[in-house]
């Protein structure tokens, strides 16, 4: 069934379009972490190419630091980055599921010290 | 117990759990999303073209600086969607060399030309208006990492409205040579940018996948209504006129009804007939060629440093952070 779709963002297809596949040499993905403000942990906020970590740190700044955004930027290179596997996740996390009791309101305390 | 991948995929889309690079999901899911993803964009690249045709012609230094931030955002822009398409699996290469061979689309309305000043303010106003409403609907998509670039987008996008509804403001205000600008302006951009929403409706119905899977939200026309409904009252603001007889307040339907879009020149323009089409991506392909030196000298360099360097000091990066 073909489904004739246009939206915004999906122009559909070219008829007869050729992409060549040339294999180029393209320079590595890095990730970008960046601290907003003093105090607060560097968060992932997105990924670039460059050729090394200095094209790396400059490109950071211009993409992702535009409007104040950060204080302070780490790039490293995507390969370095170990994930875990998502349809591990049932038996990675259910574990901490049953340790009810590791949270504080597991413990019901008399009105008194309640706010301990 | 046989886990069913596609039920467990569809039950996230159903409870609104984003979707994430490394989830199993349909192969045509992944398909539609870098198409869409890499086709965005690339209008967002080729959306740089009309605008930085005027970079070196803006009245004053003000407002050059302005453009040039709004042209440096789109190339962001760009690169955040790049980016997030890269995630499932096309490499930036590839995706580039769709573009160039013309096998990827992009947007038609970048394959209008920018005639005079007033465009800028018209394609801020309009264009963008109409961008964003999209863009706005794209941040509750259901792929973790388009809605994620799409919100840092819409972020940078009002200001993109905003200076370009400011510029025809002051124009409007202006002489009437410049107020005749104005209105011309407006005239060329409305219609495009109501067929930046995408044919009508009931053209596209077969089975909506993409709104089932939550890729898009909101129907073509209904966003298009919603930017007509905007737009009708924020003309008033400049004292200008859409270009529209037909446009009249419906108190049925509590909207405005406006006149019948042209479909055969969307078409036209679709099919690479508009008046920009080649234009456009000439200037890509040469700047892509034209950066082949650059690309090649940064890549030896990076080797020559990485030879060089001994071993210690090039995990230096936390250690100065």
């Amino acid at each position: 069934m073909l489904i004739k779709k246009y939206y915004y963002g999906d122009y559909g297809e070219i008829e007869g379009g050729v992409s060549s596949n040339k294999s180029e040499t393209e320079f590595p993905l890095w990730e970008v972490f960046i601290r907003s403000k003093q105090g607060l942990d560097h968060k992932h906020v997105g990924s670039l190419h460059a050729a090394d970590a200095a094209m790396a740190m400059e490109n950071a700044r211009d993409v992702y630091t535009r409007r104040m955004e950060g204080v302070s930027i780490w790039v490293v290179e995507s390969k370095y980055i170990h994930a875990s596997n998502p349809d591990e996740a049932e038996s990675l996390y259910e574990p901490s599921m049953d340790k009810v009791y590791r949270h504080p309101t597991f413990y019901q305390l008399p009105d008194e010290v309640n706010h301990m | 117990m046989q886990v069913n991948f596609e039920e467990l995929f569809l039950s996230k889309i159903d409870k609104e759990i984003k979707i994430e690079p490394k989830d199993w999901m349909p192969e045509k899911y992944r398909q539609t999303n870098i198409r869409q993803i890499s086709q965005h964009a690339h209008s967002e690249i080729v959306g740089m073209l009309p605008e930085g045709a005027w970079i070196t012609r803006a009245p004053s230094l003000k407002r050059k600086a302005i453009l040039l931030a709004k042209v440096q955002d789109e190339g962001g822009h760009g690169l955040y969607l790049y980016s997030a398409a890269e995630t499932l699996g096309i490499s930036r290469d590839e995706m580039t060399d769709q573009l160039l061979t013309g096998k990827a689309k992009y947007s038609s309305i970048f394959n209008y030309p920018s005639l005079t000043w007033a465009d800028m303010g018209a394609i801020g106003w309009l264009v963008d208006g109409a961008a964003i409403l999209n863009q706005v609907m794209l941040c509750r998509t259901s792929y973790g990492p388009y809605a994620r670039a799409m919100v840092r987008i819409c972020k940078e996008e009002s200001f993109h409205q905003r200076q370009g509804f400011e510029i025809l403001l002051v124009l409007s205000q202006g002489t009437d040579e410049q107020k005749a600008m104005c209105q011309d302006a407006i005239n060329r951009w409305w219609w495009p940018s109501l067929m930046m929403f995408g044919p009508t409706d009931s053209e596209s119905t077969n089975s909506d996948q993409s709104i089932k899977w939550k890729i898009k939200r909101k129907s073509n026309d209904e966003l298009r209504q919603q930017f007509v409904d905007m737009a009708v009252q924020q003309i008033k603001v400049l004292n200008m006129t859409l270009p529209d007889a037909d446009l009249k307040w419906n108190d049925e339907r509590k909207h405005y009804d406006f006149g019948a879009i042209n479909w055969d020149e969307f078409w036209q323009v679709v099919k690479g007939n508009g008046p920009c089409n080649k234009e456009r991506l000439d200037a890509r392909k040469k700047a892509w060629n034209d950066g082949a030196w650059v690309r090649e000298a940064a890549i030896a360099y990076a080797e020559k440093k990485k030879k060089s360097l001994p071993q210690p000091l090039q995990g230096g990066a936390l250690k100065t952070a």
